[in-house]
């Protein structure tokens, strides 16, 4: 199918795509289309108006400022995947961001994007919230701040107004004795995946688990990592019991807890 | 800032292989569908219209991306490369030469994004791994070949031209 017809609006700047949105409470933003022109052609999104800010360059900086990374909403995955700073800094966000779709949504698919679509089965999301990043949000009026934790609100749901633009994320860049591992399980590269984890520990094995793909959004949670494989997998599973995974519901936990604990191990491997 | 009507038609230029063209376009045509039936470049594919099978795929200022997920009135001022401008005026690329060579396609359908994208990829890494072919070509669907003789094609037109280049 094709997309119903819509206004189209290509604004000059983000001041601009700020009032055009607050012109068009029916109107949506366009920024990689890689989640919002599937449904599009599909028509099961058909908005009255496209404001497109995906040529908008002050949104596609990447750059560290007080000890945190800031990232544009524009930049692309596969830019966040490749760039220098970020894999020195934050290699688990580096390494998430390129297991994002295939070469080419990665081209095009944007951080804001991939944040504000907020898909529960999204590497992104769950790597604001892993690594405690902070969602900056504006409006024609001015701007707020959202710690990504309290950002995400459930499935495909955020905290964002309709007349807001998610304009940067901030990162901070973890302390030296923290570590961090990444792993997720999809049926085929480049698929959503079907359940993923990043582990945070500190020195002293305290830290957190945060999942994707298991229920309608990041799911983080704090626990001291027992030394014991088998102590280990059965904190793991509890953890992971809780959790509303719909289909599968079986199946969905282990996956959990393979996941959890492939991250956990490439944590004690020493990545940031 | 500019503003388009729903349903009104504005005039667009592409820079498509080199060449401008002049179109007229709703905003919400896809830049697949301005290729196919404006430009009559039929060389890219249209399979699935959401992302997955790759077949539609172009190099926009040289990086693969899906000409079904983006509006063709969002293309203006980038290159845009389909198979046609990666074709000589007469035989076949390389890359087209190796596919050939090992069978790399049957039915044809899947070819054209195959080629742009593994041209995209031996500009990015002109000696790729198998690995490296497998990743960048993950997100291109063959329904004929099982895929091992398109990766052997890369990876023969990779060897070919490090040879031509070493001597
Ligand atoms: C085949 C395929 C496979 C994929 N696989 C994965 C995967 O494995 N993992 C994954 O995480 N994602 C995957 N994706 C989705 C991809 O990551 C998208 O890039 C991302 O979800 C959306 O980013 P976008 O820039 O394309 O946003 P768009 O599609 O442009 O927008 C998505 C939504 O967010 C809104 N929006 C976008 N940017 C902003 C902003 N700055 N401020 C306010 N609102 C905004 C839009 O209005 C829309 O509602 C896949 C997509 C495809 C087509
Ligand atoms: S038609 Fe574009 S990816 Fe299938
Ligand atoms: S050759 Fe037929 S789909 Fe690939």
């Amino acid at each position: 199918m094709k997309p119903a017809a819509f206004e189209y609006v290509r604004p000059d700047n983000l001041q601009g795509a700020l009032a055009a949105l607050r012109d068009h409470p029916d109107g949506k933003v366009l920024a990689g289309g890689q989640s919002l022109i599937p449904l599009m052609n599909f028509r099961l999104s058909r908005p009255q108006a496209l404001v497109d800010i995906s040529h908008l360059t002050e949104l596609t900086g990447i750059s560290v400022v007080d000890g945190a990374v800031e990232v544009g909403a524009l930049v692309r995955h596969q830019q966040l995947h490749e760039h220098e700073e970020v894999r020195r800094l934050l290699p688990v966000l580096s390494e998430a961001a390129g297991e994002v779709g295939h070469w080419a949504i990665r081209n095009r698919g944007t951080l804001g994007g991939s944040l504000t679509h907020a898909d529960p089965a999204a590497e992104l999301p769950a790597a604001a919230v892993a690594l405690r990043a902070t969602v900056v949000l504006a409006n024609a009026d001015g701007q707020r701040e959202v710690p990504a934790e309290s950002f995400f609100l459930g499935f495909l749901t955020t905290d964002i107004q309709p007349d807001e633009i998610l304009v940067a994320v901030r990162f901070p860049v973890p302390p030296a004795d923290v570590r961090y591992g990444f792993a997720e399980f999809a049926r085929r590269p480049g698929d959503f995946a079907l359940a993923g984890a990043f582990v945070e520990m500190g020195g002293d094995a305290s830290g957190s688990i945060t999942w994707f793909g298991v229920s309608g959004g990041p799911e983080r949670r704090e626990l001291d990592f027992p030394d014991d494989a088998q102590a280990r997998k059965a904190a793991f599973a509890e953890l992971a019991a809780e959790f509303d995974t719909g289909e599968d519901a079986v199946y969905r936990r282990k996956l959990a807890v393979t996941v959890a604990e492939q991250a956990y191990q490439k944590a004690r491997e020493g990545r940031r | 800032m500019e503003t388009t009507k729903a349903r009104e038609v504005v005039q667009i230029t592409l820079q498509v292989n080199g060449e401008a063209h002049t179109v007229e376009v709703e905003p919400r045509m896809l830049l697949a569908d301005v290729i196919r039936h404006k430009l009559g470049l039929t060389g890219t594919h249209v399979g699935c219209e959401q992302g997955v099978c790759g077949a539609c795929t172009v190099l926009v200022d040289g990086e693969p991306q899906r000409s079904c997920l983006m509006f063709a009135v969002q293309a203006q001022g980038h290159d845009i490369t389909t198979i046609e401008g990666v074709t000589p005026e007469s035989g076949l690329s390389p890359l087209q030469a190796a596919f050939q060579k090992h069978h790399g396609l049957q039915c044809g359908f899947c070819t054209p994004a195959m080629i742009l994208t593994s041209e995209a990829l031996l500009r990015k890494h002109p000696n790729p791994d198998e690995a490296q072919v497998r990743e960048a070509l993950s997100g291109n669907l063959c329904r004929c070949t099982g895929y091992q003789f398109i990766v052997d094609s890369v990876l023969d037109a990779a060897a070919q031209a490090s040879k031509k280049e070493g001597q």
